[in-house]
């Protein structure tokens, strides 16, 4: 690579992460009255939230597209984040809401995430075994397998008693305003411990963009780093789904306009200007609207319309590998 | 020939199945006491009332999305194509959504009306894009379908999440008949005037469904069939959802295997389509009344999961030809 | 009588179809020859009015095909163009009874069930009628299509490849079938063929293009020539005489 297109990668790298800090700026102090002892752990806790979750989906959708080698799949929506929901109906429709509430719900997420990382493997054994050679095809059975268990998570809640479902609902449709900061703290233990591992192997990534063979050939496992990287996806999806619900579009729509925007797909570049521009469209976003427009949820709601759109747009220019 | 032999049988079997239905509920109504004994009264009125309009509701909607499934493949020439993987269903939301919003008061059937509208043009913007994808790839299709509704629906959340009207969006997009009472339901019976409206046109439809040059070919105006069919389309899926909500993947599954057994000419496969999806429905919304008694889950729920398990199979087990 | 009268398409840049003015005989069968990309199945496909031209205008028998009634028209001309994807899941018998629905609109009457039966013949799809196309090979499915247009009856039948798919065997049986719709029942059979020796030995008129333009036409004694042939095609041909035909030889 030239070293002018580094220059410029490092320049793009500089702009948005002046515009990611002014965004958190702005979100913090922003029509802020008041006690700033109250307003600032208030909107720091939040701000940490919304660092976090684009932190997870940026990081996790980026590598889960490294490995699938293709640059429309996601993992939410090949289905993982409703596969979330779905255990935790599960988990309460075993246990009760009762038990449920009881648990330490740090211990919680952890049984979680362990279940989710075991049930996203099969997942994904199944969808990338290679015996299905279409990516449309690929796609459209990662969208139907989200809408099943969409619609198994809708059915379970169903068969729960009525007064345990209010609980539920509680947990299954928290929002970008709403975070469980009870989470925020095991969910960053687990983010950190995610790409501590994540820095360990981080020299096979820009190998592993290259394909199963080429990879293979310059003496990369690619089997046990496509495992890893399919794990650490899932704890980040995980993360992001249990602090605020699916969001099936924002993964896609921040990685293809870091790659857009950055003229180099190597990940040392690619990977900080997704999150980046991730904590910009969240954290700017939700700035806009809370505090210009006074609507509480509807960031998520925008971003579904505008990754939709953008969706169909990358479906209809052809071909999307 | 035999599948004609086999049609009187199939129908009584329905029948049976309707019959089942009125029977299964919270309040006490059982036969005998329909016929004597106290509470008679009490159990005639249930029956008029309420299970009788619920099982025809059932059967209504179950045959005219069915039937509707059917056009929505022919037209677009895909088989996995149905009302909700096409921005239909979501348009007549976004329709019922406009309709609450700016005139309330507006008669059951105006509403439905507005739906109808509103599908159609959400069909029509499907259709137009098809028209521009590529390579006619027979899965794009449904997943650009699939992402047209999504962004529908974001618009449809984000009105009604604005006017505090989620609550009420729920009714309609859950699929539940157990609201439908004498008086609630009526509008179905302008989806069975349009079933048969489609059986009429049956062999239209089934040259449009051999493309475009078959049917300039044969004389036909593809353009006039495609616009009928959407009309059938639209008004059928609106007034489902109007009454009951969203019954999904039932136009996904019925017209699949009808045609499985026995192929695609509708003037044949028609009657058995509606009397399948009407079955179809019939047993999931039992289910739905007896797996949780005395809660009820809506049909839409028990489809959602039966339907998209069938999606799913269909996608796996297809042979490269299919298309 | 095909009466072709400074016809042309476009697509953005490239004109496909520059200008075509020809008059196509009524009876006997014609071929449409020339290179890959002369225009030939666009051609065709605007005679039948599957294709709206850009320029000029198509009279079958005085009749315009752009302004006639489609019906109308498709109880006169009929057409198949190649790659046919058919989606829906009919039997033979249902597609070739298709056949029929310019003129009972579905409601298949006696006469239609005895086209059916004899177009089902012509072709050797008798055993084949219950069966559904998406199970047939590509060679029967082309059977079926063409079965169809025969049952659709037109006096003019316009054939994109109908050669197509099919074998040595199925290919001469199917110019013989076109040759004599044309001979014994008077039809008008137009074809466009990549073979020119089918072309030579089954056509009464022949017509090449090349670049979009009409390049020649006449019978194939006139057309079926080295200097001809080498001028469509770019590359040298040998023309021998075999039995009365003439066989054109490339393989040099």
């Amino acid at each position: 690579m030239q070293p002018d297109s580094l220059r410029s990668a490092r320049r793009v790298l500089l702009i948005i992460g002046i515009v990611a800090a002014a965004a958190v700026v702005a979100f913090m102090t922003l029509g802020a009255r008041g006690n700033w002892s109250f307003v600032l752990p208030f909107r720091g806790t939040k701000v940490l939230a919304l660092v976090l979750v684009a932190y997870s989906i940026a990081v996790s959708t980026v590598l889960f597209q490294t490995i699938t080698n293709n640059r429309i799949l996601t993992p939410a929506i090949m289905g993982f984040d409703w596969l979330y929901m779905l255990l935790q109906t599960v988990l309460v429709f075993l246990l009760g809401a009762a038990a449920t509430s009881s648990i330490d719900p740090r211990l919680m997420f952890l049984v979680e995430i362990g279940t989710m990382t075991g049930f996203s493997l099969v997942l994904y054994r199944f969808l990338f075994s290679g015996s299905i050679r279409d990516l449309h095809l690929l796609i459209l059975i990662g969208v139907v397998f989200g809408t099943l268990f969409r619609s198994l998570a809708g059915l379970l809640q169903r068969l729960i008693d009525p007064n345990e479902f209010v609980v539920l609902q509680d947990r299954m449709f928290a929002s970008f305003n709403a975070v469980d900061s009870n989470l925020l703290v095991i969910s960053a233990v687990m983010v950190a411990i995610a790409s501590i591992i994540a820095l360990r192997i981080f020299h096979t990534f820009d190998v592993m963009a290259l394909g199963r063979e080429t990879a293979i050939s310059l003496g990369v496992d690619h089997r046990r780093i496509t495992m890893i990287v399919l794990i650490l996806v899932t704890v980040l999806v995980s993360v992001s789904a249990a602090l605020v619900g699916p969001v099936t579009f924002f993964g896609l729509l921040v990685a293809n306009l870091a790659y857009i925007v950055m003229p180099t797909a190597k990940h040392r570049y690619v990977l900080p200007a997704a999150v980046l521009i991730a904590i910009i469209c969240l954290v700017g976003g939700q700035t806009v609207l809370e505090r210009l427009f006074a609507f509480d949820t509807a960031l998520s709601i925008v971003v579904e319309f505008a990754g939709g759109l953008f969706f169909i747009f990358y479906l209809l220019r052809g071909h999307p590998r | 020939m035999t599948f004609v032999k086999l049609f009187i049988p199939a129908l009584l079997a329905t029948a049976a199945l309707a019959v089942a239905s009125l029977f299964v509920g919270v309040s006490e109504m059982t036969f005998s006491t329909l016929l004597s004994g106290p509470g008679g009264e009490r159990a005639w009125m249930i029956l008029g009332a309420s299970r009788v309009p619920r099982t025809l509701a059932l059967i209504l909607a179950g045959a005219g999305m069915a039937v509707a499934g059917t056009i929505m493949q022919m037209l677009s020439r895909n088989r996995f194509v149905e009302p909700s993987t096409a921005g239909t269903v979501e348009s007549a939301s976004l329709g019922m959504l406009a309709v609450l919003l700016l005139a309330p008061d507006l008669p059951v059937i105006m509403k439905m009306l507005v739906a109808a509208a509103f599908a159609l043009a959400g069909t029509a913007v499907f259709l137009s894009i098809l028209r521009r994808v590529p390579l006619r790839s027979p899965v794009l299709v449904p997943l650009i379908g699939l992402m047209l509704g999504g962004v529908i629906n974001a618009c449809t959340t984000f009105f009604a999440y604005r006017y505090d009207l989620l609550q009420a969006m729920g009714a309609w997009t859950s699929g539940d008949f157990s609201a439908v009472l004498r008086g609630r339901y009526e509008v179905l019976w302008v989806a069975l005037a349009l079933t048969v409206a489609a059986y009429v046109a049956a062999d239209r439809f089934t040259v449009a469904g051999m493309g475009e040059d078959f049917s300039t070919n044969l004389g036909l105006d593809h353009r006039k069939v495609v616009g009928l069919g959407l009309v059938i389309v639209s008004m059928v899926t609106a007034s489902v959802v109007v009454t009951a909500g969203i019954l999904p993947f039932i136009g996904l599954i019925v017209p699949n295997l009808v045609s499985m057994v026995m192929g695609d000419r509708l003037r044949r496969t028609l009657p058995w389509i509606a009397l399948s999806g009407a079955a179809l429905v019939l047993v999931c919304d039992m289910i739905g009344r007896l797996v949780n008694a005395p809660y009820e889950i809506p049909v839409g729920s028990v489809l959602g999961v039966v339907g998209s398990l069938f999606f799913l199979n269909l996608l796996l087990r297809r042979r490269p030809r299919a298309a | 009588m095909i009466d072709i009268d400074n016809i042309t398409k476009a697509y953005g840049e490239a004109t496909v179809v520059d200008g075509v003015t020809a008059k196509l005989p009524k009876g006997g069968v014609t071929t449409i020859i020339g290179p890959n990309g002369a225009g030939k199945s666009t051609l065709l496909s605007m005679i039948a009015r599957l294709i709206p031209s850009d320029k000029g205008s198509v009279l079958v028998d005085g009749l315009d095909v752009a302004r006639t009634s489609g019906d109308k028209l498709a109880r006169r001309l009929s057409i198949l163009r190649q790659d046919n994807h058919m989606t829906a899941r009919l039997t033979v018998r249902d597609l070739v009874a298709f056949g029929r629905y310019p003129y009972s609109k579905g409601r298949v009457t006696a006469e239609d069930r005895e086209h059916v039966r004899r177009a089902l013949g012509y072709l050797g799809l008798e055993e084949l009628g219950e069966r559904f196309l998406d199970e047939l090979s590509g060679g029967q499915r082309q059977r079926a299509f063409v079965a169809m247009i025969l049952c659709q009856d037109t006096d003019y039948m316009l054939f994109d490849e109908p050669l197509n798919n099919l074998d040595i065997r199925h290919a001469v049986a199917m110019m013989k079938l076109l040759r004599d719709a044309a001979r014994d029942f008077g039809k008008t059979v137009v074809v466009v063929l990549h073979d020119v020796n089918f072309a030579s030995c089954y056509s009464d008129h022949i017509v090449v293009m090349r670049d979009g333009r009409l390049f020649m036409q006449g019978t194939p004694r006139e057309i079926i020539r080295p200097d001809i042939l080498e001028q469509t095609y770019g590359c040298p041909f040998e023309v021998h005489e075999l039995g009365g035909d003439r066989i054109a030889v490339y393989y040099a």
